[in-house]
């Protein structure tokens, strides 16, 4: 059974964000743990404007708190997102990695530690190839891998890395994703 | 067996070792990383492991408890080192609003920076009460369990890379000058004033194994505790209520909360968004 899909995307994410994360239903069964790159802004009034148009409670990740199932996790600006192994959230410090703090590969790998078969990984578009390594872990862990389609992406290189070095199940046009998501949630019960 | 059970079955093995290295570590040098975050941990070891010849975390234990070098490599690995000059100027801004006035009532102010790894925010906080003109009535203990680094918190040398980052966090921060005129610029370092750190003892403690060892008025320990467990985050909250003088102030990282904490209710809000902290007065705390 799913419990938890995990999203990355940096340039363009916004707008990928906004097609999937309020198209997910009311009882969706999954936590959702997203990594968006922002640079040194802040994203209190995105995560506010989403929860708004969302039917899932969307929030900033809080170190030690406990991952609930039907809310969305953002990663707090400049710290890297971990999973713990007791389903809590720790963060980081650490160095940048591919240029980003917090890094998609950082939340992937540990949630593919904690998760294995039970999550679903998504890239969606960027500017770096942070989130390939992650991916792959995913993968190799028995997660399932999904990326958005390159052609339609606002950036492109993020997905299309992720496609070269992950293998992922699925290659997805953004409107579809969701659909997608939903389906593999669906098709399992 | 296919690679993706072979993998898994690598993990189950990684989550069995993983402590007993810790414990190896702990009793062979002294050094407690039991009670750390586990997936910060894993994190560090995994990736040591993959650019090591080593087979298993199991082997690296053998290498660790035989060769002191190795340890040393270990320890950088698990040790927190990035830091930057006025990390979250929004945090300095009310430190200045909300704690100075307090700290100015004081004919001399003892203060304990924990954790303070390179050494930017030494100096970040020397500059800030140097600018309140109180920088002379203040004896500031330094401490990180890791020498190196604190070698390079008393150089105060620091690449000029993250230079625009640091000005443009002083700006922010409500600085009253300008950062330049607290450093010289030298074959692409910085190098920090020196007489800033004048009255600073860089000092090795170790904030899980080692106890209290002053009262101050003053703690500043930011980005630390979230390497920690909960377990030992109580500890080391206990030992700071213990250090700290009546009403003395407690300063974490953005990030961090006494919420939730054993002694949460020995400490009041003075900023809550800024996570700064003040000892209440008649409440004890609980021992751990």
């Amino acid at each position: 059974m799913y419990k938890a899909l995990v999203i990355g995307t940096s340039l363009g994410g916004l707008e990928a964000l906004k097609a999937i994360i309020p198209l997910l239903p009311k009882d969706f069964p999954l936590a959702v743990i997203v990594v968006l790159h922002i640079g040194d802004n802040q994203n209190d009034s995105f995560i506010r404007y989403l929860n708004d148009i969302s039917q899932l409670f969307v929030k900033e990740a809080e170190e030690k708190e406990s991952i609930s199932p039907g809310t969305v996790y953002f990663a707090p600006p400049n710290y890297h997102l971990l999973i713990e192994n007791d389903k809590t959230f720790a963060l980081s410090t650490d160095a940048k990695i591919n240029h980003s703090r917090p890094a998609i590969d950082v939340l992937f790998e540990t949630a593919a530690w904690y998760y294995r078969q039970d999550l679903i990984g998504v890239v969606l578009s960027g500017l770096n190839q942070d989130g390939a390594y992650g991916l792959l872990q995913i993968n190799d862990l028995g997660g399932i891998c999904i990326v958005q389609d390159p052609e339609n992406a606002i950036a492109r290189i993020m997905p299309s890395e992720a496609y070269k070095i992950a293998k992922p199940q699925f290659i997805v046009p953004l409107h579809q994703i969701a659909d997608k998501i939903i389906e593999l949630v669906q098709s399992q019960h | 067996m296919t690679s993706n059970q072979d993998k898994q079955e690598k993990f189950d093995n990684i989550d069995i070792e993983i402590p007993l290295i810790l414990e190896a570590i702990y009793q062979k040098y002294g050094y407690d990383f039991r009670r750390y975050s586990r997936s910060h941990i894993k994190r560090r070891l995994v990736h040591r492991l993959a650019i090591s010849n080593l087979e298993s975390i199991s082997q690296m234990q053998d290498k660790v408890l035989r060769s002191k070098d190795f340890f040393i490599e270990l320890l950088e690995d698990l040790s927190i080192n990035v830091t930057e000059m006025f990390r979250d100027p929004e945090f300095y801004a009310s430190f200045r609003e909300h704690v100075i006035p307090n700290l100015k009532t004081y004919p001399f102010i003892k203060i304990w920076h924990a954790g303070c790894s390179t050494g930017e925010e030494v100096y970040s906080f020397a500059i800030l009460l140097r600018e309140e003109g109180i920088l002379d009535r203040c004896q500031i203990y330094a401490t990180d369990f890791n020498r190196k680094v604190l070698e390079v918190a008393k150089q105060g040398i620091y690449s000029i890379r993250d230079i625009e980052l640091f000005e443009r966090n002083y700006t922010k921060s409500g600085g009253k000058s300008k950062l330049s005129d607290f450093y010289t610029m030298k074959y692409g370092s910085i190098k920090l004033d020196q007489s800033l750190v004048k009255k600073v003892v860089f000092a090795d403690h170790n904030l899980v194994t080692d106890s209290v060892f002053a009262e101050v008025n003053l703690i500043i320990c930011r980005n630390v505790l979230i390497y920690f467990n909960r377990d030992l985050q109580n500890k080391v909250i206990n030992l700071f209520h213990e250090s700290l003088s009546s009403s003395g102030h407690l300063c974490l990282g953005s990030k961090e909360s006494l919420k939730f904490t054993a002694n949460e209710n020995c400490f009041s809000n003075v900023d809550d968004k800024q996570k700064i902290y003040k000892k209440s007065l008649s409440k004890s705390c609980i021992k751990l």
